[in-house]
């Protein structure tokens, strides 16, 4: 095609989008809003596209979550099976079981759709963890994002809770016992616990035929709703007050550096879903995942061994297993040992959580505004924690699979429990301090942990003369953090290349 | 990285800062000319039209997996089959839609001022003007009416209005206190059969609900033969075992006392029932009482007794509450009057 003709396409092409947009903003005066939106610069790091796999998840969730709620049949009713799965001809069980039996058997598609449901929501959790993580470790939450650190970490809860209410959906003997322990870890609530559980679950354990319906409207209703509504507000704040970055060459807390979402972002971030969808189908695909077909049917008398719950909540089941035989009695009420590991330790987990951005504050007098952000070697303090409370986490993760992986390692799960008991408090000591010589370590040689070194590190050689170590590197951007020389350093660096 | 390759323009969206902190200069890397059309290949239209070729061969894929897809269908479905199909047409569109972005399209980075995200002192002010417009009507006299009507008023309507969530279930009452076992109720298996004495072979283990309550969730108890090994029985009660020629059978609660899962492993070098929720493991000839994992209570015993006919029944329910803790439970000692043997 001649230039001529692209152009006469092109001049054609802006009458017509002039038409349309004349459209609109007659009516909703959006010319403005929307010249920004496209303009809007989004900075580009990988770690800042982590965010946004969680919330392709949400979308593919919202997607195969439709489909699979069309088949799902909330009903504790119990039929005599005769379908088309063999090794459960003549079993008993509830109306929600079959129904996911046959969606997985009968319906063309329906496995695939509720595999990929599955994984999805194991990569939205993780996605969610890894982004809460850099976020921490960067000091992205501090002033003025407090509000978003907020509304994250109750997506975060939502989602763990959406998370295991549609585990729990299908009847199946494994989140029938999860259920079970749920059902304990609130009945041991003082003073509430067993009113609470009887009105959740409209009874005792296993609760009134309208239990399923209510876990239904939960998980396909009212958390998918507040999750929408938060991460549009999420969104929203984050559209607001723009994205943070990491400091660089040319990079100051008042400007931002990027690309624009239209084309470029746009079109990039339209690839990701697709990434995110090939991953989450090609697993669905591929990959089984809770096949509970093998597992059966939930009957109170029965659970099996190595029994595992989605990896989210494996630490509050870990917990529960570590926490000692200990409960607490005294003038005829006890405070029953579920409590502990079940309520009261997440409790604490999730209020400092909460409220890490002002205690942020006050642990480093810093009450004022960031858009750049910290590296996490910038504030050893922070780093450590931060690392100390992600081995406590794995460390109760582990707990949770003691038995696999006691008959895996050939050691007792006694021993195992026993030594991820003193791992809890050990690992989360060790793994701080190791964190925290570690960033002054990187504070002092200003090394990357593990890119290659970047910008101006000068050297001295032994007859007093000068040398900048790795000067024909083509400067790192993002990379020349830290102190007000090393910003300039990088800088320089910058211009020579 | 990106620097080198593409030109830096300043945006002229949001101009530079005004009012506080004014004047902070552009970074002085950033090059003033400005270009938004630019892309990598744009000078090379050779190689931009073998990219598009490429990308159009990567939408192919995914074409050509779409329409697979809909064959699958037709023939039935199959799920490795279907997720590949899928897999393979997302990741094609993606990496066609990635290339696109990255060699044919504009998107070089850019600098643009953040402006500001919060309001002037005389907007926050005006605010607090148009609120108090309305608030100081309505504190007038103390505020009688928000303070001291409003605010009663309110409480008590909001407390009517999620009354109605009492409805969600009866209250606990007496239901976690006992179980469907009562004084004489023989001991059936899952398929309904009662259960003779002579049911259970020495060391083995048999699942038992009370007559006519199969499959209560609170009930389940396991039976064991532990032959003519010594058994210490609750707080020094007895009439809990029935002891008949080389079979002794006591019978324990199936319910956890940690979470509420089945005990349902039985360790018979042992003599151990473990809990294979989170290992709690239960001493069987020392009345179940826990000896390792974080179950705090022993595993409640039910009293056995033995017919003429020999089927064996209860003859009681469980003196204690089965199952994991709750507020009002009380310790397991103050359940126990003696028991009639
Ligand atoms: S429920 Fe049995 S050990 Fe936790």
């Amino acid at each position: 095609m001649s230039t001529v003709e692209e152009r006469s396409a092109s001049r054609k092409r802006a009458q017509r989008q002039g038409q349309a947009l004349d459209f609109v903003d007659d009516r909703l005066g959006s010319s403005k809003w929307i010249r920004s939106a496209l303009d809007k610069i989004f900075p580009d790091h990988w770690s800042f596209m982590v965010g946004e796999v969680a919330m392709y998840c949400f979308v593919l969730l919202l997607a195969t979550g439709i489909y699979l709620a069309l088949f799902y049949s909330p009903s504790s009713a119990v039929v005599t099976y005769h379908g088309s799965y063999a090794p459960l001809d003549g079993q008993k069980m509830t109306q929600a079981y079959e129904s996911v039996i046959n969606l997985s058997f009968n319906v063309r598609f329906g496995l695939l759709m509720r595999q990929a449901h599955h994984w999805a929501a194991n990569i939205f959790l993780a996605a969610i963890a890894f982004h809460m993580c850099r976020v921490f470790f960067t000091g992205a939450f501090r002033r003025p994002r407090e509000a978003n650190w907020i509304i994250g970490i109750t997506l975060l809860l939502i989602s763990m809770l959406e998370g295991f209410s549609g585990y729990s959906l299908p009847d199946d003997l494994l989140s029938g016992s999860g259920l079970r322990v749920v059902y304990s870890i609130v009945q041991s609530i003082p003073f509430v616990g067993p009113w609470l559980a009887f009105n959740v679950w409209g009874g005792p354990f296993p609760g009134s035929s309208a239990f399923l319906q209510r876990l239904f409207v939960i998980h396909e209703f009212l958390f998918p709703l507040l999750l929408a509504g938060l991460l549009g507000a999420h969104l929203a704040v984050l559209w607001h007050q723009k994205h943070t970055d990491f400091a660089g060459p040319g990079k100051t807390e008042k400007n931002i550096v990027g690309s624009r979402l239209w084309p470029q972002y746009a079109i990039k971030s339209q690839a990701l879903l697709m990434f995110v969808a090939m991953v989450v189908f090609g697993l669905g695909g591929l990959v089984q995942i809770n096949p509970i077909w093998i597992y059966g049917p939930f009957e109170a008398a029965r659970s099996s061994a190595g029994t595992q719950p989605d990896w989210y909540v494996g630490w509050l089941d870990g917990a529960l297993r570590l926490w000692p035989h200990w409960e607490f009695r005294s003038f005829g009420h006890e405070i029953a040992n579920p409590f502990f590991p079940g309520i009261l330790l997440p409790g604490i987990v999730f209020t400092v959580i909460y409220a890490w951005p002002w205690i942020d504050k006050r642990v480093f007098s810093d009450y004022g505004e960031h858009n750049l952000l910290d590296r996490p070697r910038d504030k050893p303090l922070r780093t450590a924690l931060g690392v100390a409370a992600l081995i406590f986490f794995i460390d109760t993760t582990l707990a949770s699979a003691t038995d696999l992986i006691g008959n895996g390692l050939q050691v007792s799960f006694e021993l195992l429990i026993e030594i991820l008991q003193y791992g809890s408090f050990v690992g989360p000591v060790i793994g701080g301090v190791v964190a925290y010589r570690t960033c002054i370590l990187l504070q002092r040689t200003g090394a990357h942990p593990v890119q290659r070194p970047v910008g101006g590190i000068i050297v001295r050689d032994a007859h007093g003369a000068y040398h900048t170590l790795g000067a024909e590197h083509d400067g790192h951007e993002g990379n020349g953090h830290g102190g007000p020389e090393e910003v300039v350093l990088g800088a320089q660096a910058h211009r020579e290349a | 990285m990106t620097a080198t390759k593409y030109p830096r323009i300043v945006t002229g969206t949001h101009g530079p800062e005004e009012g506080a902190g004014a004047g902070t200069p552009w970074p002085d890397d950033v090059p003033p000319e400005q270009d938004d059309t630019w892309y990598p290949l744009r000078d090379d239209p050779w190689k931009a039209r073998r990219m598009e070729y490429l990308i159009a061969a990567f939408w192919a894929v995914t074409a050509v997996c779409g329409i697979g897809l809909m064959v699958v269908y037709w023939t039935g479905g199959q799920t490795q089959l279907e997720g590949a199909l899928f897999a393979a047409g997302a990741g094609c569109l993606g990496t066609g839609l990635v290339l696109w972005a990255r060699f044919l399209l504009p998107g070089h980075e850019v600098t643009g001022s953040r402006g500001h995200h919060v309001s002037s002192p005389e907007e926050r002010a005006a605010v607090v003007e148009s609120l108090s417009r309305g608030t100081d009507a309505m504190m007038s006299r103390r505020g009688f009416l928000v303070k001291k009507v409003l605010a009663p008023v309110g409480g008590i309507f909001g407390i009517a209005a999620i009354w109605p969530l009492a409805s969600l279930g009866p209250r606990p009452g007496r239901y976690l206190y006992h179980t469907k076992w009562y004084a004489g109720a023989r001991l059936v298996t899952e398929d309904n059969r009662p259960v003779h004495v002579s049911d259970v072979m020495v060391d083995g283990l048999l699942t038992v609900f009370p007559e006519g309550y199969i499959g209560d969730a609170s009930s389940p108890a396991v039976l064991l033969n532990v032959g003519t090994a010594a058994v210490s029985e609750p707080y020094g009660e007895s009439g809990f075992e029935v002891v008949s020629g080389a079979n002794g059978l006591v019978c324990f609660s199936k319910i956890c006392t940690h979470a509420g899962c089945a005990v349902s492993l039985f360790n018979v070098l042992s003599m151990q029932l473990i809990c294979p929720c989170h290992q709690s493991t239960f001493d069987v000839l020392d009345g179940c009482k826990p000896v390792f994992g974080p179950a705090p209570r022993a595993l409640p015993q039910l009293p056995l007794g033995v017919r003429e006919d020999g089927y064996l029944y209860a003859k009681h329910d469980f003196y204690q509450p089965i199952g994991p803790g709750f507020w009002n439970r009380g310790s397991d000692r103050q359940y126990f009057p003696k028991v009639s043997s």
